[in-house]
């Protein structure tokens, strides 16, 4: 599937603000809205369509159980947002705050869980660890194979295609320019501030830069003297038929195997989506990734060892987008350790959804103020630095 | 007999008989099953979202409008599957009584 | 290269010439088709057992379908065949299909697509209701099953395929109560210098067109259909539309077959990442291809209707000519077949300019898509209508398809947008303003049709608990 598209460019207002923003993914989106909330002029410059590669494609999962620890502050920053929508930006996301269900196949897992559920950074959580009886009970459809799972009852999903795009379309109704179709090609920071030159549409200017470019982000920080292992990748989703609506848990699986991590989530339409098991390598030349067939086949073939009575169901279709991935499973957030004024929030490695408004709203308040009170210390893009030091001395 | 389709020619085959809801139902060899169906009923399935009932659309396979199941759950495009005696076809989704439930 | 795997998709006119063609000059194709039997719709083979004879089955065409028929049987020996065998996937020179529930995996160095055409459809107000089939669904009921789909038939649309359904139900005995052409009779005119390309086949034209009229029938030139009238339960009812003048009739009648011409069925080259280009004339997507049928992924080829819509005896012809093309790769070409060449094209040019003539003479009515009401359902597998994805348009600024599909649903239901998305996109050009060009293209998403979960099992380690599975209790959706 190719991703590009004939996007036009928005018309161009301003050209100078307190922030530009490049990339117009969720992070970005949100980023726009909650600077516009603190009262700063904000220029969002995303290349195609608002949220269109990793924000629009993704399951859909809201959920916070299973990341590590050290991001649950950010990811309960968030999960209080979510619960303000739709007033928060008057529009509808289609959050269901159904529950997930992390459920494992080994009997070995299920302490794993049961230390996660007990950990102090997940109490808010309020994780129920469930096995044998209680957990046959309480989903009898489960298959014989899940021994165990972990029970987060504030946890949901909601419809990513919409989340990016209602975000812009709220920032630009708080006066943020969001424009699209826009490519920014060289970013510099300049004596006062910075400088962002773009592909035939000229050159913007701000006092603050924030980089939210996705599975492009690391060209980016690159520029600033900051690259990154980043490593793009393409997730793999499909669709059910509409059935009856009765999975309300979002249901995923904790395994060590890349192809039995299935995850699934039915809507109240009826169709079941479906994620995991496998990904995709992306061309990032010409922005085109697969949908791959073997993904087909695992995703079949793992449905049914946890739900074995969806055994006859049809798939109707199924999707792919542009994630990125950093070899620590955490992302680049926070601010430069190289340039004054310059942030970055990206490199989410495919569970940035959940954070994404908490994410809009740390951004907004580091760039405002210079400090947050949300721990990210642990996501600075320092950290890569540090790595590729330690490599240079080995060598 | 409310029918929908009408049989214009080709009577003379053989006949089958395969249960539709759990009742007998007489059709000919070389009948689709939608042929079946809906020369013995105005319609093969609900539409899942509006109170209407549908009857197929393309009789090419495309519009996946004739989806009819098994009383197993297996699913039969109505338009292009062949009746064969012996059948045993529910108009309704047979998920709608899933022993699905979470407390 | 004698090892080189060829696989043809699709065994209706172009895919049966395509795999004869390479046949003759030794190479032995894999052939798949949906289809239980060859000859693809056009000239879809009655099941065994019916006995009705060709010019019953085919009237006019009784010869040429007789003819790819035998070819086909001759063929059978030097083929590998894969009948009632559907592809869902195709990913690096690998084709996913299954048949018969078992899923069948076909590496390919080759690839010919001659995957047909669908019906073009213009929705109507209530066009949901059971009881609306496609215009070529109508003609496949009683071409495959010598069943017509009502007692009460209303032919509505544009285009000849209009009139010859007509005319084959009043024949097999059916009750035609109209047929409704949203083209005006003057168009006919204007586009005769073209249609004259094919005097004979245009003669044909007027002749069912008389022969209608001689039946009673009621005919009707340039109408806006309405409203299809019924009800949810006991389905269609009777037609409303507009005549030319303006003033508004009903038609009773239990059945509307409903077809503007054809769109060609092109998934698997999306999914192959061919490339497409937009056709002003027809306002549709084509795959873009050279004069042999060369799409622009090496080694994968088009041909028919899927191709370009121009009728059965083009497909034919291009059938052959990808062939010729696929031999010319295979630096198999040789001076027969350069003669065989000019000769085709010779052929095809006139093909080309009938068929551009019937597209002149039929038109596709882009403006009604404008009138549609907001009530009207664009999508009937998720029954958005054209209100909401106007909503779409004007409210969140979606004014490329894809994005209003992210965002309305519109072909986002099991038929992937086959009868939908080309309206909706001409709803988005009407709401927005912008050329319908500008709107874009849905692209295609695997699989190509439903597939089935069971298709890939695993042995089941052990099969649910059987207690859980015989909870008590279960709700029953109302």
């Amino acid at each position: 599937m190719s991703l590009m598209a004939t996007t036009r460019t928005s018309p161009i207002h301003h050209r100078e603000a307190d922030v530009i923003i490049v990339g117009g993914g969720f992070m970005g989106a949100a980023s726009a809205f909650f600077l516009r909330q603190r009262g700063l002029s904000v220029i969002l410059l995303e290349r195609d369509m608002i949220g269109q590669y990793a924000s629009g494609v993704n399951f859909g999962n809201v959920r916070r159980q299973g990341r590590y620890l050290c991001q649950l502050d950010l990811a309960n920053r968030s999960r209080a947002l979510w619960s303000r929508l739709p007033e928060l930006i008057d529009d509808d996301l289609e959050f269901l705050p159904s529950g997930h269900m992390r459920v494992c196949y080994q009997q070995a897992q299920i302490a794993e869980l049961e230390a996660y559920a007990a950990a102090p950074e997940a109490r808010e959580l309020e994780l129920q660890v469930l096995s044998g009886k209680a957990l046959r009970e309480r989903f009898p459809y489960l298959g014989a194979d899940v021994v165990g799972g972990s029970y987060a009852p504030h946890d949901g999903h909601a419809n990513p295609r919409l989340a990016a795009p209602a975000f812009a379309r709220a920032a630009r109704r708080a006066g943020a320019d969001v424009l699209e179709g826009v490519e920014v090609s060289q970013v510099e920071k300049t004596g006062s501030g910075f400088r962002v030159q773009t592909e035939g549409q000229g050159e913007f200017r701000s006092a603050q830069l924030l980089i939210t470019a996705g599975a492009w982000g690391d060209r980016l920080s690159a520029q600033f003297g900051e690259p990154v292992p980043l490593v793009p990748r393409g997730p793999q989703m499909s669709v059910t038929e509409p059935l009856p609506y009765r999975l309300k848990t979002v249901i995923g699986v904790y395994t060590q195997l890349e192809e039995e991590v299935v995850y699934f989530r039915q809507i109240p339409r009826g169709n079941i989506i479906i994620g995991g098991c496998h990904r995709a390598t992306p061309d990032m030349v010409s922005r085109r990734v697969s949908f791959e067939p073997q993904a087909m086949v695992l995703q079949m073939q793992q449905m049914r060892r946890v739900i074995p009575q969806l055994g006859n169901i049809n798939i109707i279709r199924s999707w792919s987008g542009i994630e990125s991935y950093l070899p620590d499973s955490l992302p680049v957030m926070g601010p430069s350790s190289q340039v004054e004024g310059l942030y970055y929030a990206f490199g989410f490695c495919g569970a940035g959804f959940q954070l994404g408004p908490g994410v809009g709203e740390v951004m907004a308040e580091l760039l405002s103020t210079g400090q947050t009170s949300t721990h990210i210390d642990s996501f600075h893009i320092r950290r890569f630095a540090a790595a590729e030091q330690r490599e240079r001395v080995a060598v | 007999m409310i029918s929908r389709f009408v049989r214009l020619d080709e009577q003379h085959r053989p006949r089958v008989t395969l249960q539709v809801n759990g009742q007998p139902v007489d059709a000919l060899e070389g009948d689709t099953l939608m042929v079946a169906l809906l020369t013995q009923s105005r319609h093969l399935r609900q539409s899942e979202f509006d109170s209407g009932l549908r009857a197929g659309f393309c009789l090419m396979a495309a519009c996946q409008d004739c989806w009819v199941w098994t009383r197993q759950g297996e699913r039969l495009r109505a338009c292009s599957t062949p009746v064969s005696s012996g059948m045993d076809i529910l108009t309704y989704q047979p998920e709608a009584a899933w022993p699905v439930h979470e407390s | 290269m004698a090892s080189s795997r060829i696989l043809i998709v699709g065994a209706g006119p172009a895919g049966v010439r395509c795999a004869e063609t390479l046949v003759r000059h030794g190479l032995r194709p894999t052939l798949i088709d949906e289809n239980r039997r060859d000859g693809g719709q056009i000239y879809r083979r009655q099941p065994e057992g019916f006995q009705r004879d060709y010019r019953t089955l085919y009237g006019s065409e009784a010869d040429k379908a007789k003819a790819l028929h035998d070819s086909f049987d001759q063929l059978r020996p030097e083929l590998d065949y894969y009948s009632d065998t559907s592809a869902w996937h195709l990913s690096g020179q690998r084709l996913y299909a299954h048949q018969q529930g078992r899923p069948l995996e076909l590496d390919y160095d080759h690839l010919l697509l001659c995957t047909g055409a669908t019906d073009r459809v213009m929705p109507v107000k209530g066009w949901q209701l059971a009881g609306t089939y496609s215009l070529g669904g109508a003609q496949i009921a009683l071409k495959n099953q010598a069943v017509s789909i009502g007692h009460e038939v209303v032919f509505m649309g544009s285009g000849p395929l209009l009139y010859l359904v007509a005319s084959q139900y009043l024949k097999a005995g059916a009750n035609v109560a109209a047929v409704l052409d949203t083209s005006a009779f003057s168009k006919r005119l204007s586009a005769l210098p073209k249609l004259l390309s094919r005097a004979p086949l245009t003669a044909r034209g007027s002749l069912l067109l008389a022969d209608l009229l001689r039946h009673g029938v009621s005919l009707h030139f340039g109408i806006r259909p309405l409203e299809v009238l019924g009800s949810t339960d006991s389905g269609v009812s009777a037609i409303r539309f507009a005549r030319a003048d303006g003033s508004v009739s009903e038609i009773c009648c239990d059945a509307l077959a409903l077809g503007y011409h054809l769109r060609p069925e092109t998934q698997l080259a999306d999914l192959a990442g061919c490339a497409f280009q937009f056709d002003e004339l027809s306002r549709q997507w084509l795959l873009q291809l050279d004069d042999l049928g060369r799409t622009s992924v090496p080694q994968v080829y088009a041909a028919g209707d899927g191709a370009r819509i121009r009728g059965a005896d083009a497909a034919e012809r291009a059938g052959e000519l990808a062939a010729i093309a696929l031999l010319q790769d295979l630096n198999r070409a040789t001076p027969e077949l350069a003669a065989r060449q000019q000769q085709l094209h010779s052929e095809l040019a006139v093909l080309s300019r009938f068929a551009q003539g019937l597209s002149e003479a039929f038109p596709w009515p882009a403006q009604h898509a404008a009138q549609l009401s907001d009530d009207t359902i664009i999508c009937r597998c998720e029954m958005i209508s054209a209100g909401e994805l106007r909503r779409t348009v004007q409210a969140k600024g979606a004014l490329e398809v894809n994005r209003a599909k992210a965002f309305s649903r519109v072909g986002m239901g099991r038929c992937q947008g086959r009868y939908c998305a080309h309206v909706g996109a001409e709803v988005i050009a009407a709401a927005s303003g912008e050329p319908l060009q500008v709107v874009g293209r849905q692209r295609g998403q695997a699989p190509v049709k439903p597939l089935p979960i069971s298709l890939y099992a695993v042995e089941p380690t052990d099969p649910a608990p059987q207690e859980s599975m015989q909870q008590p209790a279960p709700e029953v959706l109302s």
